[in-house]
């Protein structure tokens, strides 16, 4: 009742594997994680794959199909070519323990780093009140299912191990907007530690994270850029930038002292003046936009750096290989022939 | 000579889902060195799949909810073989435990005041159910998972280290459980990355591995429901009740394969939504038993008039209890008129136009379309009847969770008699939150009164043999996925929904040639993530979990709740007081029978003299009389 379909399923562990290929029988409605599981019952009973649920509602079963991070068990087969070679590797920013099996345990370290949700002083069990508006926005960010597909696909981290200490990751600047914005977290320091302890600096909101997402989280849009653009309202605030030429440093840590400090630089908003259209506000009684970013211009639109034949470079797209392009060109194939080398070793 | 691994904690905690997660968190409060054992990561525990919510009597919604309504819908949904005291404190105490979680940061859908919102369910007289859209469970892992890793920041702060007093074992799975003079004093098992074996020296362990739902074909569950829990319990020497009663959902998917067993929403029926043989024929008119007959329609005309005018037309029969609709596409199947796949068809496309379908079903469209690529608004979904929840468990003191072994304690679905003879929804996130956190308190306690006692050498090497014969076999052993297939086949064919006593005969002894075959299966590969082997040591676990529902099965004759007998169609007052407790002697499965314990008149006031004539026999009624029960 099936049909034949080639399968190529990296195999192998931290020591180096290859591809492997297969011949699988498919069968109609079947998604990625079932041929591989048929894999292990008939030709290879010891393949090692994660999975849970199989529904979509666990996030174990994250690989890269074809070089796409997806989940196995919501990536149908029918989404393929009757003869499409199907190729499926181990999620790539984690190092692999075994076949499609990877270390995430970064993702657990990156969530204990992470202060956890403080309870309000004073309000009992039971007595908490929130609105189902105000809850909602958090709501959407503990829909994450903890796939680790937003990590996975991060260019901050997928091929830059270094980067690995200072940066959270997209599921962890969820994490953080979620709490920065559950309407009971006593801390008021979220954003703060995102900019400074988690490394959302580093995000250049390639928004690839939202688009793997299986949830349909909007990671970038809802959470990242949010989290972002305050914390760089705070840092960049010229009545701030003043602070910090007078305070202490010991006194700047205080967010307490910058909500003083800023206060003058509210003043014009209030009467809407400074603020993108805020004059057309004000003179139809309304108060501005408060998410407006009234206090910094707003920048002017820039050409893209292009060649002197005025089109954008395309040398990366034009690659054979992944990354950056070597220093040294990529004319020259490592290792080089020892008789050309200068170095002699000590004997 | 084996590397072993050696670790010692006040509390293990075997399994990482909410029950488990609730103990190791009340352990860790008491004090008490905790370590969580979890077969999955952290945080993909089986719980993400509740849906519906936690049942709790708040009375935010209905201000007349109190526990006592709570209590009585239990008792009525398990038909009175609950063990009433867990029924009660399940009642009283769930608010505190759903409140609980507010202080950990979990966050509810809400009321227009602000409290937490509750919705209506089957078999809750009131709105009850605190829940987050669809995805409750998953909000209840998260909240806990992420309350751990709080209680391990304190812990850093204090003393530099996370994993001071609380740590989890990822991926990590027990094989064994050691018994030494009468109590608990370790266990045994392997880490799924390494291979490599692990050793916790520990004076108190709670179980918390879920059920066993893998036994079947057909089945809502996900891989780790092997009946880990169950079968240690029995090996060390506990006993389980209730064996024999499962929950069967009529309408899960059984096409296309990689949505098997996922369950669809009863508001598929409610909406419209009707089942037809592959001949077309719409056969529920020919089920509806002679006690439903008055309330239900005779002809598709009637039945279909029903959907908009409820009052003056009876309801179609595809709106019969669970247990009939299931047993109705279990005898079309099993004639021959049913899918290859083994389901009929549910049909709403025909019914309804096609935005409609969008509007009233978003997520029964969503999951089809993404998941199965089928578009319900053009085709017939097939389905049957899907292993779901199982009411039995590890037999338990009702205020402790403390088991038959002294220092083994058990909560949730792998604790038995709590949910009777069947389980109403919601009722599980609030049970495992209640008494996972009973368990761990009082394992906390069972730790700090009684000193560690030493694992003998022997029983140690005995558990590593054990754990490396699938191994040592290799590829020449029988082959673990088609043992497996075996079993499932065995179960889902003769231990199914509907039981007869020719067929469960016929499956003890299947099951007894399952049991020999098992003892020589092997595979090929090392010990690093090797799925086979994983798969070859949980059906040990299996079968033995398989042997106690087929033998209980047996035994039992009447039909009540999860447990239908087609040669015993009837409830019967005598077996009601009676639960069948299965005990393990090495090789073969005991039954026992003893009496469901006797609810507090204070209780039984809480129901009419009339319902109660339904389930107990005269002595019993007559007895209540003196007592003054009204």
């Amino acid at each position: 009742m099936g049909t034949k379909r080639q399968f190529r399923v990296w195999r192998g562990d931290e020591s180096g594997g290859k591809l492997e290929d297969f011949q699988v029988e498919v069968n109609e409605g079947e998604v990625v994680l079932d041929i591989i599981h048929r894999l292990q019952a008939t030709q290879a009973p010891d393949l090692a794959v994660r999975w849970n649920c199989k529904a979509g509602k666990c996030g174990s079963c994250s690989m890269e199909i074809n070089g796409k991070p997806r989940l196995g068990c919501m990536t149908r087969m029918s989404t393929f070519g009757d003869d499409e070679v199907v190729t499926v590797t181990p999620i790539r920013t984690f190092p692999v323990i075994r076949d499609l099996v990877t270390d995430v345990s970064f993702n657990y370290q990156k969530a204990r780093e992470l202060p956890a949700f403080a309870p309000p002083v004073g309000v009992a069990p039971g007595e908490y009140r929130m609105q189902q508006i105000d809850v909602e926005r958090s709501q959407e960010f503990r829909k994450c299912i903890e796939c680790f597909l937003c990590q996975n696909v991060c260019h901050v981290i997928r091929d830059h191990e270094e980067n690995k200490p200072a940066f959270a990751g997209p599921r962890f600047f969820i994490r953080a907007a979620e709490l920065d914005m559950h309407p009971l977290d006593a801390r008021d320091d979220r954003k703060e530690m995102a900019q400074k302890e988690q490394g959302v600096g580093y995000c250049n909101i390639t928004k690839c994270c939202t688009e793997v997402c299986p949830e349909h989280i909007k990671i970038t849009d809802n959470a990242i850029i949010p989290m972002k653009e305050r914390v760089v309202d705070r840092r960049f605030d010229p009545i701030v930038r003043l602070g910090r030429k007078i305070f202490r440093r010991d006194q700047l840590d205080d967010p307490a002292s910058w909500a003083g400090a800023g206060t003058p630089a509210h003043a014009p908003a209030m009467s809407g003046a400074s603020v993108p259209g805020g004059e057309e506000a004000a003179a139809a009684g309304v108060q501005a936009s408060e998410t407006a970013q009234w206090h910094h211009q707003t920048p002017l639109p820039q050409g893209p750096p292009v060649g002197p034949d005025g089109r954008l470079s395309v040398s990366e797209i034009a690659m054979d290989r992944s990354g950056a392009a070597s220093p040294y060109g990529d004319d020259i194939t490592f290792p080089l022939p020892a008789e050309d080398l200068s170095y002699r070793h000590p004997e | 000579m084996t590397n072993i691994e050696r670790y010692a904690y006040d509390v293990v905690v075997i399994g990482a889902g909410g029950a488990g997660l609730r103990a190791a968190i009340e352990a860790r409060l008491a004090g008490k060195k905790t370590a969580i054992i979890s077969k999955s990561l952290f945080g993909k525990a089986h719980t993400v799949m509740a849906e519906g919510g936690a049942a709790a009597a708040m009375g935010n919604v209905n201000s007349r909810d109190n526990w006592m309504v709570h209590f009585r819908d239990t008792m009525r949904g398990g038909k009175f073989l609950n063990n009433f005291r867990m029924a009660e404190l399940h009642a009283k105490e769930a608010p505190d435990r759903i409140w609980e979680l507010e202080t950990y940061g979990a966050l509810f859908d809400r009321t227009r005041e602000g409290k937490i919102s509750q919705r209506n369910f089957g078999g809750h007289e009131y709105p009850r159910l605190a829940h987050v859209g669809d995805r409750t469970g998953l909000e209840l892992i998260r909240t806990l998972q992420q309350k751990i890793v709080s209680l391990q920041q304190e812990d850093y702060a204090e003393t530099g280290d996370y994993e001071a007093r609380l740590r989890v074992f990822a991926e990590t799975t027990i094989t064994e459980v050691f018994v030494e003079h009468g109590r608990i004093a370790g266990c045994f098992g392997y880490f799924r990355e390494s291979g490599n074996f692990v050793h916790f020296d520990t004076p108190a362990i709670v179980l918390a591995t879920g059920g066993v739902g893998k036994s079947y074909k057909v089945t809502s569950n996900s891989w780790e429901y092997t009946g880990d829990g169950h079968a240690l319990a029995l090996r060390a020497g506990a006993t389980l009740i209730n064996m024999e009663f499962l929950q069967f959902h009529p309408t899960g998917m059984v096409w296309p394969p990689s949505v098997k067993g996922i369950l669809v929403t009863e508001s598929v029926r409610g909406d419209g939504g009707v089942l037809r043989n592959t001949t077309g024929k719409r056969f529920m008119f020919d089920y509806v038993p002679d006690v439903f007959r008055k309330q239900y329609a005779e002809t598709e005309e009637e039945a279909d008039r029903w959907y908009d005018d409820p009052d003056n037309n009876r309801r179609p029969p595809e709106l019969l209890p669970r247990d009939e609709v299931a047993r109705a596409i279990n005898t079309e199947v099993k004639e021959g008129r049913g899918t290859e796949a083994g389901g009929v068809l549910l049909d709403i496309a025909s019914r309804l136009p096609a935005e409609q379908v969008r509007k009233r079903l978003p997520s029964m469209y969503h999951q089809f379309k993404e998941l199965a690529d089928v578009d319900i608004t053009k085709q017939p979904m097939e389905v049957g009847p899907t292993c779901h929840y199982v009411m039995g468990g590890v037999e338990v003191d009702a205020d402790t969770g403390e088991a038959a072994v002294p220092g083994l304690f058990a909560a949730g679905e792998v604790s038995g008699g709590m949910h009777g003879s069947n389980r109403l929804g919601g009722n599980s996130l609030s049970d495992l939150l209640v008494f996972g956190k009973r368990a761990g308190e009082y394992a906390a306690k069972f730790a700090a009164a009684n000193p560690h006692v030493r694992v003998s050498a022997p029983a140690i090497d005995a558990a590593v043999e054990t754990a490396l014969a699938p191994l040592t076999r290799g590829e020449a052993g029988e082959n673990p996925y088609a043992l497996h297939a075996d079993l499932q086949q065995v179960m889902g064919d003769l231990v199914g929904i509907i039981r007869r006593q020719g067929e469960l005969e016929e499956s003890l002894g299947r099951l007894a040639e399952l049991k020999e075959r098992v003892k020589k299966v092997g595979v090929g590969g090392g010990r690093r993530y090797n799925p086979g082997w994983h798969l070859a040591l949980d059906l040990r676990n299996m079968v033995i979990v398989s042997e106690c529902t087929a033998k209980a099965a047996l035994e039992r004759e009447e039909s009540r709740g999860g447990h239908t007998r087609e040669d015993f169609p009837a409830m019967s007052a005598q077996w009601r007081q009676i639960n069948l407790v299965c005990s393990y002697d090495g090789e073969d499965v005991h039954l026992e029978h003893k009496p469901v314990p006797t609810m507090r008149p204070e209780l039984l006031e809480l129901f009419e003299v009339s319902e109660l004539k339904k389930y107990m026999t005269d002595d019993e009624l007559a007895g209540l009389a003196e007592d003054g029960g009204e």
